[in-house]
């Protein structure tokens, strides 16, 4: 299972970081081209693959792959 | 649990205009996830709106029809009329639909028209700069409200979905939300049971959203979706105004 940002489209609202369930998902310190900051997922193997921060992506740019 | 998520077909790979948090891209992803699922992407003609939902054309993967302001109602009533087998539902914002548009929404639900509409709530004009409007909360600040909507100024708050559950031509008028995904949840289901009664023959659907505007509300997206939960939600509350059971299906 694996959790993909689309980086380049995000807008750094942080709703993902917010809502994530186990508080694993951190706004990275790189930025895109827009200008914003993007999320990474900090602890990987901690992640159950809820789909919830693609739920709340206002942005639809997290992809959870498998399951 | 929902295993695995993946971009719906129905929207197309584009970046959007909207605003960082802007709760427009949740409405625009849930409404093409029902219609993904209902398998009804060749039968679906979508109408925009003028304000933030206007290129909603664009996003969506069907045919689409930009409106005047606050007819859009109008419009897919003929267009309903003209290809009855078809999805017809119209996006539209509150100042579309609760201020200009106010009488041809009104007009669609006496007359029982059998189109959807999805109403997204956000207080005020977002795409003009924040201007007050019918549906901006007691003592909110606007732009043209600076010390705050006032009784005496400018009446009360407008309640649509109240107001249209009275009418007998109305099938299924609902209001939802999206500030946590517990209500994401229902909002969804709120928006099939709306297409489903509508694709039953039912009549005139109506499912409102209520939606946060970071950047007219000058909090950021966090805060904006507290402001919903906290003082939204006891003005407008959730929940089924109007249900008509559909026989077979959803």
């Amino acid at each position: 299972m694996e959790v993909v940002f689309n980086e380049k489209r995000c807008k750094g609202c942080g709703l993902c970081i917010e809502f994530c369930p186990r508080k694993i998902i951190a706004l990275g310190t790189k930025m895109n081209d827009a200008g914003y900051h993007y999320p990474f997922i900090k602890q990987k193997e901690k992640c159950n693959g809820c789909a919830i921060c693609a739920m709340m992506c206002p942005d639809v740019i997290i992809e959870v792959k498998g399951a | 649990m929902p295993k695995g998520y993946s971009r719906p077909q129905t929207l197309i790979d584009k970046p959007w205009h909207f605003c960082p948090g802007c709760n427009h891209g949740i409405i625009h992803r849930l409404c093409a996830e029902v219609i993904d699922e209902m398998g009804l992407q060749n039968q679906t003609i979508g109408v925009g709106s003028v304000g933030c939902g206007v290129f909603s054309y664009e996003y969506f993967n069907f045919d689409g029809i930009g409106p005047s302001h606050g007819r859009a109602p109008a419009v897919a009533t003929g267009v309903k009329r003209v290809l009855p087998d078809r999805l017809v539902f119209t996006y539209q914002g509150d100042g579309d639909l609760a201020a200009i548009g106010t009488t041809e929404m009104v007009h669609s639900a006496v007359r029982g028209e059998n189109i959807t509409i999805i109403f997204v709530n956000n207080t005020l004009y977002g795409m003009t700069g924040g201007q007050m409007a019918p549906t901006t909360l007691m003592g909110q600040v606007t732009t043209t409200t600076p010390g705050g909507r006032s009784r005496n100024q400018a009446g009360y708050p407008f309640r649509v979905c109240e107001m249209l559950a009275t009418m007998e031509g109305a099938a299924y008028i609902a209001r939802g939300a999206v500030y946590n995904p517990a209500q994401v949840v229902k909002t969804k289901k709120a928006i099939k049971k709306a297409f489903a009664t509508q694709m039953a023959g039912l009549g005139f659907s109506l499912v409102e959203v209520l939606s946060a505007c970071p950047t007219n509300w000058g909090m950021n997206p966090i805060q904006a979706l507290k402001f919903v939960e906290e003082n939204m939600v006891p003005v407008f509350p959730l929940g089924e105004f109007k249900v008509t059971p559909i026989e077979a299906g959803v």
